[in-house]
């Protein structure tokens, strides 16, 4: 009988030896990459701004409208991926990250169909910031409502 | 307990057949494979039909360099990684005939060798093939991310082979490399939870089946031309010799890993191959090959496999492992 699962020493041992992700390097794809998506999202806003007069609500949300176009026909066109390899969380935290968790499993899983593959699998990545961006949003409101009760 | 098969009638393994996708087509072994295919999809429509088509394929290959008929074929014995190894068993439905289906992950293929000769080696039957394969795309779109993600890939993780291998073991023989003994291993368990190190998660089970087959057999390292582990990787292999080396066990001098021999790592593959393809191609080509050439007579099959599913990770269980050891050898007991 060895019902213990697990080996200390052993353990200690594996994680002495495992090679470690290069954070300095790691860091430094995401700040670059990730900086320039959103020079990109500043540029295609002052445009809007500029030779269209949009403002406010109107124009954020067009900006987002059109990186998420831009991101999404980028992961069809197999550009993104390369581009969320290479820089890791620098692709993923800008909206054009969004749109790649959702485009990618439609893609993926359209060979199980459309309803229960590529309808259903669409959200299984996004869903959980949809739902904790939800929550984290309401409990924002929430909290600026009771603040603004007592100032 | 001894935990090792010794096989009277020596079981021989007649024939055999491999194939690979494009990325392991230009890896070390190369010159080995019998079917290189340039596109991973095999001509079909979604990649779990090309896992089961390339699977079968080799399965029919081996058959016919065996010289034999499907007829004549009394068992299959085959396992992959895909949900209810619907490979294997779809490749069952397409050849009709009499069929096994095992599962042990990584380590079906030894597994399936061990069934295989023991099967034979009690008469109950004659020829059996015995096969397993794999995919990257559909281990991937299984195991973890869409592929369109492009998720990144922490350096101490393994690249699952496209590719599948089969291997006849019959009773008629002749001058050809003989399965003599092989050792069950028992799952084993040393705490490691992260999914992306399967290399450590296995090593430990290794080199259990590893003791366990040299106190059976009264053997030492030395005995082997070549110890051959299934997909430890790079990090894997480091980890079963220091826990041979605690042990006094001394296999620096011939053991090799089929996760390390398939690719010329360069880019992503980090620790190597991984995935019931990976032991699978490297015995049944590179391997095979060089023993009916008599430069390995005398090799331990020790395929590694981590029996863990994407469930159990979640509820944030540890990572059981297994490995079964099969030796093959030459020029043992000919009739």
């Amino acid at each position: 009988m060895n019902a213990k699962n697990s080996n200390p020493s052993y353990l200690e041992y594996v994680s002495k030896i495992s090679p470690k992700t290069n954070e300095k390097r790691s860091l430094f794809r995401a700040f670059w990459v990730g900086g320039t998506i959103c020079l990109i999202g500043q540029a295609i806003r002052f445009a809007l701004e500029f030779f269209f007069g949009l403002y406010g609500d109107i124009l954020s949300g067009t900006t987002s409208i059109i990186l998420v176009g831009i991101g999404s026909f980028l992961n069809g066109l197999g550009v993104y991926d390369r581009i969320g390899k290479y820089a890791g969380g620098g692709s993923i935290v800008p909206i054009t990250g969004f749109a790649n968790s959702v485009v990618s499993p439609a893609m993926d899983f359209k060979t199980e169909g459309f309803i229960y593959g590529l309808a259903a699998k669409m959200f299984f990545i996004a869903g959980p910031i949809i739902v904790f961006g939800v929550i984290g949003s309401v409990a924002v409101g929430l909290i600026y409502y009771v603040v603004g009760l007592f100032f | 307990m001894s935990t090792t098969l010794f096989f009277k009638n020596k079981p021989a393994i007649i024939a055999t057949s491999t194939i690979c996708g494009p990325k392991e087509s230009q890896g070390n072994l190369a010159e080995y494979i019998e079917t290189k295919i340039l596109d991973d999809t095999f001509g079909e429509k979604t990649y779990e039909k090309a896992e089961c088509k390339m699977l079968s394929f080799t399965i029919e290959k081996a058959i016919e360099n065996a010289k034999l008929s499907l007829d004549e074929i009394d068992c299959l014995i085959s396992g992959d990684l895909l949900n209810q190894i619907i490979s294997s068993s779809f490749s069952a439905r397409r050849l009709d005939v009499p069929y096994l289906g095992v599962y042990n992950a990584c380590s079906t293929m030894s597994e399936a060798l061990l069934l295989s000769a023991a099967m034979i080696d009690g008469g109950y039957m004659k020829n059996v093939a015995c096969a397993t394969g794999s995919h990257f795309s559909t281990a991937e779109r299984q195991y973890r991310y869409p592929l369109e993600l492009g998720s990144v890939r922490p350096p101490q993780a393994q690249w699952t082979v496209t590719g599948a291998g089969c291997a006849v073991v019959s009773s008629k023989g002749g001058f050809l490399p003989r399965i003599t003994t092989a050792t069950v291993g028992k799952v084993t368990d040393f705490g490691v939870t992260d999914a992306n190190n399967m290399g450590a998660a296995m090593a430990p089970a290794a080199f259990r089946t590893l003791v366990n087959h040299f106190e059976d057999t009264g053997r030492s390292p030395e005995y082997y031309d070549l110890i051959l582990t299934g997909d430890l990787g790079a990090l894997g292999s480091r980890l079963l010799k220091k826990l041979c080396d605690d042990k006094g066990i001394n296999v620096n001098k011939n053991h090799v890993d089929c996760g390390e021999m398939i690719y010329n790592i360069d880019e992503e593959e980090y620790q190597g191959g991984s995935g019931a393809g990976c032991s699978a191609v490297v015995l049944n080509s590179y391997v095979y090959k060089r023993m009916l050439e008599r430069k390995f007579n005398k090799v331990l099959f020790i395929a590694t496999g981590a029996l863990l599913s994407t469930l159990s990770t979640q509820q944030g269980e540890s990572i059981p492992s297994i490995a079964h050891a099969v030796a093959i050898e030459n020029g043992v007991n000919y009739d």
